[in-house]
């Protein structure tokens, strides 16, 4: 089959950067759903696919897309080749043709009159003119808009062009009154508004002659080796290190279509203000990358990336600058007025911050967790608690200071920094500061252990209230970001080693009614996704660990590590099919629960039970106390040839009943004995 | 020279009234943001096209600092562009209008970033972005999409320029206040906007923040939202259009932008509690609301010219 090029694009205006990767991945997805519809040859061909975009242009590339469908047959059977002549005149007649267009063809049961008809294959151009308009409009935005009215399409942004080619002829559709062409654009400043395409390598060839870098990783490496090459330029002792921030370095990827890197500076006075209030107006609002001096300090310079192919007057630059030196007069301001009021004098500001219309203020809610800190300091035992309740006192204070409510990235960290400057102790400004964190699984737990019992009072306050209240996080809808909450505070357990029992911690919440459970559901919910997705233990391995306990977090973690470390030894896999069956076994004489207590020694068989008796008493006794789960797990498995000699030489279901008894209540006793650390039965054996 | 104050103003009115704008005079009444007035706020409901721009002083009580701070200010001014329905090449012309005050895009980056607009006080919402000239945040670029909590067919495009923030860069000055409001003429120096505005900082953060009595913010607040009410609930819904056609809807509309700017006084006074808050502005908002339900009912009626000549296209719009 013939192959040719097919090439699209969709001209938008400005496409928000977070937005442009998912959704090339979603009009692969949708151009797959389409072509599904076809014959497998089109689908195939999107294995080739090469994607690309801009903030003004989602572009797809398939290089060997068929021409067309094969032509098939669609065989129609009729009466067998021995009917009436009456019935296969009728059976024509039905099907719109004369009797001379049917033959006899040989079925599974016989020989058959058939009608085979021709049926021609779709053209690519006609797929594609027919599918495009929806594969387009069916691409997934998080938020679309409509431009052309109600009635017209939704996308993330006006389309404005829209250029597609197959084997160098338009593909004829349209979508809100934008008809498919043959023309590209370039660059706003830089290039051409109407550039004619005949394929895709002349259409790089364009592009790039117009002021376009077409390639994500393109226009990153050119950001990157410009701001190199601007750092270096001061040698011999250089301007510092760029401050690494993928995120940052992604949106202005898809900011431009034409990146330049260039550096601007700022009075060194200004780094007197705290580095964090300095980084997050560089990063945060202005878009521009740090930069680190010899010694790792804030350096007095910045990397900011134009949208153009230079600064030749340096007009951008000084604009840049001019524009960062308000901000940090802002923040100066901010930080100085701020200064007159400290946080303890703000305590009753907090009575006009809403927590949530039906928990009330944010004072109301620093009441209730300088009470929650004070309830959980048995859990965090080396917490200095009058140092973790005053800080729970002061915490939420920086909420009514100027540069939280200009910088609200900053909540917290703001706190943090003022109390030290009003002179609280280090332990208490330390924990304000940290006391949001973790708000990531790659972010850092709080440092201290006053921290962590701020943040844990914090979270559990905030998820025991919005529970009670009925503002559960559902699907995607997580408004009160409950789930990072929950997250948070198995991850402070877990970095803090924090023995504390699920169930104890929130019942100090004092949530009401229902919500107790369900939280607990919730939280069982974060933990196994933490000892997955953080932790990247294994389904099973978690499940096992879980079956027997999961109340205790750091508990659960040692047992999973234990799980994972003896789980490759020869013996394990063996013995968690042994307890496997030990559990079949057990279900079908009615259940673990049937059989309580210690078998009676006098009924044990002499040889295979006895033995197995024996070394499993031996290695219960020493293993029963320890927390070295490891050691545990290693010693169990050890039982393995003892446990394979009893199945081979022992009938557990003996005829006599008192024996038979004794020996499932003994299976139930090794069952319980050795599943402290985990249900061996979850362990899928491969 | 880089231009005045009021040049730049006059250069993009110059320019929008070439694209066929309308050029408004401010909205007397005090107004949060240039969407507020009437002339946006009533003009996007509907189905007839309109083009208007204009300069609107904007108040937000809040923002005072006493004419401290070199970059905020309590009232600041923007300029106003609607464009119903929005045309095609709106981007190009918004980028032209900025070549018209000087500003040579080959020389300056200009970014347009995400930022999506929405006043639950209003109902309304839109999609769009800040457009960053040089890292400043120049203008404000929206497709509305709501409006009084009800879909806009056919969707306007709104641009609102910060016309202090333009005029600093445009003259290469850190505090707003410095910015020459005139061009100087020969012998007499131009005035800044600290001659012309200063007083007016510092005086209404003084009111807003101090001296403003509470109790008299509250009743006005009342008052207002009162007659509003009382208009609304007499609006003649089942009438004959004639009477619809001279119904004060807009006299009405007013009430609500008293009510609306009161609440930001009461708000920078300090004087809305917790639990208050959401409930007054949803009071505000049911307000606008009905004002724009009944706007739309009327312009039907205005539409309307009389039984007898009654074509089949405009029985489908009344019907709808």
């Amino acid at each position: 089959m013939p192959t040719s090029e097919f090439l699209l694009e969709i001209g938008t205006e400005e496409i928000p950067d977070w937005m442009i990767e998912p959704a090339l991945a979603s009009l692969k997805l949708q151009l797959a759903q389409a072509f599904l519809l076809y014959h497998k040859s089109f689908m195939d061909a999107l294995n080739g696919i090469r994607l690309d975009a801009t903030p003004r242009r989602l572009v797809a590339c398939v290089p060997q897309l068929p021409s067309k469908e094969p032509d098939s047959e669609e065989v129609t059977v009729g009466p067998p080749r021995k009917a009436p002549q009456q019935a296969v005149d009728g059976f024509a007649r039905k099907l719109g043709v004369t009797a001379s267009k049917l033959r006899v063809q040989t079925t599974g049961k016989g020989e058959y009159w058939v009608l085979a008809k021709r049926k021609k294959g779709h053209t690519a151009i006609q797929i594609l003119s027919l599918e495009l308009p929806h594969v387009i409009t069916a691409i997934k935005f998080p938020k679309t808009m409509y431009w052309t009215g109600k009635n017209g399409p939704r996308f993330i942004r006006p389309i404005r062009s829209l250029l597609a080619l197959y084997g160098g002829r338009v593909v004829p559709f349209s979508i809100a009154g934008v008809k498919s062409a043959a023309y590209t654009f370039g660059h706003r400043v830089l290039g051409k508004p109407r550039i004619k395409v005949t394929g895709f390598q002349q259409f790089l060839e364009e592009l790039k002659n117009n002021g376009v870098v077409l390639k994500a990783s393109e226009r990153r490496e050119k950001i990157l080796a410009e701001a190199a090459r601007l750092l270096a330029a001061a040698q011999p002792e250089g301007y510092g290190t760029l401050r690494e921030n993928p995120g940052l370095l992604n949106t202005l990827v898809y900011l431009t279509e034409f990146p330049t890197a260039d550096m601007g500076q700022f009075d060194p006075a200004y780094l007197e203000l705290p580095e964090e209030v300095l980084v997050t107006v560089m990063q945060h609002h202005q878009k521009y990358l740090s930069v680190s001096d010899a010694a790792g300090k804030l350096a007095p310079r910045f990397i900011f990336v134009m949208n153009l192919d230079g600064d030749s007057s340096g007009a951008i630059r000084h604009g840049n600058e001019r524009v960062l030196r308000a901000r940090f007069n802002d923040a100066r301001f901010f930080w100085e007025t701020d200064q007159k009021t400290p946080l303890r004098d703000r305590l009753p500001m907090l009575e006009h911050v809403t927590f949530q219309s039906q928990l009330g203020s944010y004072r109301q809610k620093t009441e209730r967790n300088v009470a929650l800190v004070r309830r959980l300091a048995a859990f965090v035992s080396q917490a200095p608690v009058e140092h973790a309740a005053r800080a729970a006192e002061l915490a939420k204070c920086d909420l009514t200071t100027e540069l939280v409510k200009e910088f609200t990235e900053l909540q917290g960290v703001v706190g943090g920094l003022y109390a030290r400057a009003q002179g609280e102790p280090a332990e208490v400004a330390d924990a304000i500061y940290d006391h949001y964190k973790p708000e990531s699984m790659e972010e850092c737990s709080p440092r201290t252990p006053a921290g962590a019992l701020v943040a844990l009072a914090d979270k559990l306050d905030t998820l025991a209230g919005c529970f009670s209240i009925g503002l559960k996080p559902s699907g995607s809808s997580d408004p009160f970001a409950l789930r990072r909450a929950a997250q948070g505070v198995v991850k402070i357990l877990a970095d803090h080693n924090l023995h504390a029992p699920l169930p104890e911690l929130i019942a100090a919440a004092q949530p009401s009614g229902e919500a107790a459970g369900q939280l607990l559901e919730f939280f069982l919910d974060r933990l196994r996704y933490y000892l997955r997705e953080v932790r990247g233990f294994r389904y099973d391995e978690v499940n096992a660990v879980l079956a027997v306990g999961a109340q205790d977090v750091p508990d659960a973690i040692a047992r999973c590590e234990a799980v994972r470390q003896v789980r490759p030894t020869s013996n394990f896999e063996p013995l968690s099919a042994a307890f496997k069956r030990v559990q079949n076994i057990l279900r079908k004489a009615g259940g673990v629960g049937q059989f309580p207590g210690e078998p009676d020694a006098a009924l044990l068989e002499a040889g295979a039970e006895a033995e197995l008796d024996g070394q499993a008493r031996r290695v219960f006794e020493e293993t029963k106390e320890s927390r070295d789960y490891e050691m545990v797990l290693r010693r169990t498995a050890e039982l393995r040839p003892a446990v394979d000699t009893f199945f081979d030489k022992v009938l557990v279901m003996a005829e006599d009943e008192r024996v038979r008894r004794n020996r499932l209540t003994f299976l139930a006793w090794l069952l319980r004995a050795f599943t402290r650390v985990a249900d061996f039965s979850e362990i899928v054996v491969s | 020279m880089a231009l005045s104050f009021q040049d730049l103003i006059f250069r993009l009115q110059e320019f929008w009234g070439r694209q066929g704008c309308v050029i408004q005079t401010p909205y007397d009444v005090e107004v949060g943001a240039g969407t507020m007035c009437p002339e946006t706020f009533l003009r996007v409901l509907g189905p007839q096209p309109y083009r208007v721009a204009y300069v609107q002083p904007s108040r937000r009580p809040a923002d005072g600092r006493y004419g401290d701070n070199p970059n905020r200010l309590f009232k600041h001014w923007q300029l106003q562009v609607i464009l119903k329905p929005s045309p095609a090449d709106i981007q190009d012309l918004y980028l032209k209008s900025l070549r018209h005050i000087g500003i040579d895009l080959r020389k300056h980056d200009i970014k347009f970033e995400e930022d999506n607009w929405e006043s639950p006080t209003l109902g309304a919402w839109g999609i769009g972005w800040q457009v960053m000239l040089d890292g400043l945040e120049i203008t404000q670029f929206t497709y509305f999409q709501q409006c009084g909590g009800m879909d806009l067919d056919p969707v306007p495009a709104e641009l609102t320029y910060g016309l202090e923030r333009i005029a600093a860069f445009l003259q290469d000055v850190d505090s707003v206040y410095d910015i020459a409001w005139n061009p100087p003429k020969r012998g007499v120096p131009s005035f800044s906007y600290r001659d012309v505005r200063h007083a007016d900082e510092l005086q209404f953060s003084v009111y807003n923040f101090e001296r403003a009595d509470v109790a008299t913010l509250w009743q006005l607040f009342e008052l207002h939202e009162k007659e509003c009410r009382r208009l609304l609930a007499e609006y003649p819904s089942g009438q004959e259009p004639a009477e619809k056609r001279r119904f004060p809807l807009l006299a009405a509309y007013d009430q609500v932008l008293k009510c609306s700017h009161l609440f930001n006084l009461l708000d920078s006074r300090g004087a809305i509690s917790v639990t208050e808050r959401v409930a007054v502005i949803g009071r505000v908002r049911e307000l606008a609301v009905g004002v724009a339900r009944a706007w739309i009912d009327q312009n039907v009626a205005a539409t309307f010219r009389s039984p007898s000549d009654t074509s089949p296209s405009e029985e489908a719009v009344i019907a709808d």
